[in-house]
């Protein structure tokens, strides 16, 4: 498999704040590979220094086999970007905003037309062809931001947070969107905060915080790794807190609950124990999420 | 790390930016193309015949003729500054317009090009709308005044440059504010616009020659539309040339450092 992106211990300061932490990484052709990490993690920063928008303090870094800081022109000739904010043409329609923006890339008029009315359809916005982008929904507003990533026909998509903000119907249709492209050979990099997105398209993953990386891996392997296989929660009353101590079984308080980590072979035998001899009124088991894994390893301390 | 003299490497892409303008511009021209043709006439009507009913001539001129080349050259200052300044601003920080254009192989260098280039540009157009009007009057002299429409873009070019700087260090939209009040309206009133300079105390004519851009564009309108040639235009128009490229490359780099960290 061919690299698309590497990233050997890359850093970035802003003055004196460190927002990039020597991270490395390698993103290979044709997967999506997710980025996660609470606000402030380094998510951002790390996609601006892909897309050349940033320069790196140190380390090397590799686009489509070529250096930001020397090719960013041609580098970003391959990419397609979904930014975190939506800055669409306010000046333009729809169709405009697409158009226009191939002009950037140099196609010529009528492959961009083309283009521009192909797109239209992809993100299902045709009927929507003329109107101005002030008048789109905020699901609508973010598909056309996708179909414009894709004016050049990218080799490489960076998104950062694409559904952010939008409802589960527009979700859906951004992640089949998504698979449809990755389908298509398209290598993928988001961000995310949605963990459940992260789970369901991600090939493979990153967490970060703080400027690192914490770890790497496919979303089910790191569940595994990480969280095992199903969690037991029981309320978390001082009774069933003192119980849980007695019995000697590792706990941890999360809110007003209490949760044991368990492996699918012994849940039902921990379930059943804690039930019988602690009697909480509430207990639920369930599979262990990326969100599990994510909250272990970041904590639940609010980020600014 | 580039410092804020360094040339900046600007492509040819910086025409999309520019042609992405012109776009809007023209969509829009209803509410473009308008004001110039009322600003001339206003101008013409108030100062010239209103004011010029009293103050006949100015140094054998009739004054509507004086202030003819005055007008142009106000209009050329105010396109080319406050497109870059409350135009580009808007676009740079309310519309994330540049953000948008930076993710294709455009560079910021190239953006910033573009829209100097845009507000030169709307100098020209402005001029090429008044200029008829004032022809239509008799007050400018062909096909000598042609020359004021490069000449337009010269200018706007400068003041673009100069209102790309103020854009570039701006905190806020309110700011830019300050230098349309405290430079850019005295400008308009004290550069030998409506009377000539001689009139003021004598280190103020220095003053306006040797810090004040309009003066010098004042100066070459006034020559190219009575018409009365000088080589003296030759200095004017070189003080023009110097600023015009300092404040282009300055506000080109100090742009650069804003967006790009």
């Amino acid at each position: 498999m061919t690299a698309i992106i590497e990233a050997h211990d890359l850093k970035k300061n802003y003055n004196s704040t460190v927002a990039v932490d020597g991270i490395h990484f390698t993103v290979k052709k044709g997967e999506i590979f997710g980025f996660l990490g609470p606000n402030g993690a380094g998510k951002t920063t790390t996609m601006k220094m892909i897309t050349c928008v940033s320069p790196r303090t140190s380390g090397s870094l590799t686009v489509l086999g070529m250096d930001p800081e020397e090719k960013p022109a041609e580098i970003k000739q391959s990419l397609g970007v979904v930014p975190q904010e939506t800055n669409l043409d306010p000046d333009f329609t729809c169709f405009g905003n697409l158009f226009y923006y191939s002009r950037y890339f140099d196609i010529p008029k009528d492959e961009a037309t083309r283009r521009a009315d192909e797109l239209l359809e992809f993100v299902q916005l045709t009927e929507k062809r003329d109107v101005s982008v002030d008048k789109l929904s905020g699901g609508m507003k973010r598909r056309l931001i996708l179909a414009r990533a894709l004016v050049n026909r990218p080799d490489l998509l960076i998104l950062d947070e694409p559904t952010i903000g939008l409802d589960p119907q527009a979700r859906h249709l951004i992640w089949e969107k998504l698979r449809n492209l990755q389908a298509k050979g398209n290598t993928i990099v988001m961000t995310t905060h949605y963990l459940d997105e992260a789970a369901r398209l991600c090939d493979r993953l990153v967490i970060m915080d703080n400027g690192k990386i914490l770890v790497e891996g496919a979303p089910a392997d790191l569940v595994r790794d990480h969280a095992g296989h199903e969690i037991v929660e029981v309320e978390g009353s001082d009774d069933v807190v003192t119980c849980l101590s007695e019995l000697g079984v590792p706990f941890e308080k999360t809110g007003d609950m209490v949760q044991v980590a368990a492996t699918t072979e012994n849940a039902r035998e921990v379930a059943r124990t804690i039930l019988e001899r602690c009697r909480p009124e509430r207990m639920i088991t369930r599979p262990a999420t990326l969100e599990d894994v994510f909250l272990k390893l970041t904590g639940r301390t609010l980020r600014e | 790390m580039p410092h804020i003299f360094s040339i900046p490497s600007v492509t040819r892409r910086a025409g999309t930016v520019w042609y992405r303008n012109l776009v809007v511009f023209v969509r829009t021209w209803q509410v473009n193309f308008f004001p110039p043709l009322v600003e001339a006439l206003l101008y013409l009507f108030a100062i010239g015949i209103g004011i010029g009913t009293y103050v006949q001539q100015i140094d054998g001129i009739p004054y509507i003729n004086y202030i003819a080349p005055a007008i142009l050259a106000i209009a050329v200052m105010n396109s080319g500054f406050f497109e870059c300044t409350f135009g580009s601003f808007v676009r740079m920080y309310y519309q994330k317009t540049f953000d948008a254009m930076i993710a294709t192989p455009l560079s910021i260098e190239d953006v910033i090009a573009g829209e100097l280039l845009w507000g030169a540009t709307r100098s020209v157009i402005y001029v090429l709308i008044m200029l008829p009007v004032l022809a239509v009057f008799g007050v400018v002299s062909l096909p000598l005044a042609l020359l004021t429409i490069p000449l337009a873009f010269l200018g706007g070019l400068m003041f673009a440059g100069i209102a790309m700087g103020f854009t570039s260090v701006t905190p806020g939209i309110d700011t830019l504010n300050y230098p349309s009040f405290l430079f850019i309206t005295p400008m308009a009133l004290f550069s030998g616009t409506f009377f000539p300079l001689t009139l003021m105390p004598v280190f103020l004519q220095y003053f306006a020659l040797a810090v004040l851009p309009l003066t010098h564009l004042v100066a070459i309108m006034r020559m190219l539309t009575l018409p009365s040639l000088s080589w003296t235009l030759l200095l004017h128009l070189a003080w023009i040339a110097v600023i015009t490229a300092i404040t282009c490359i300055i506000s080109i780099n100090l742009m650069r450092k804003r967006l790009i960290v």
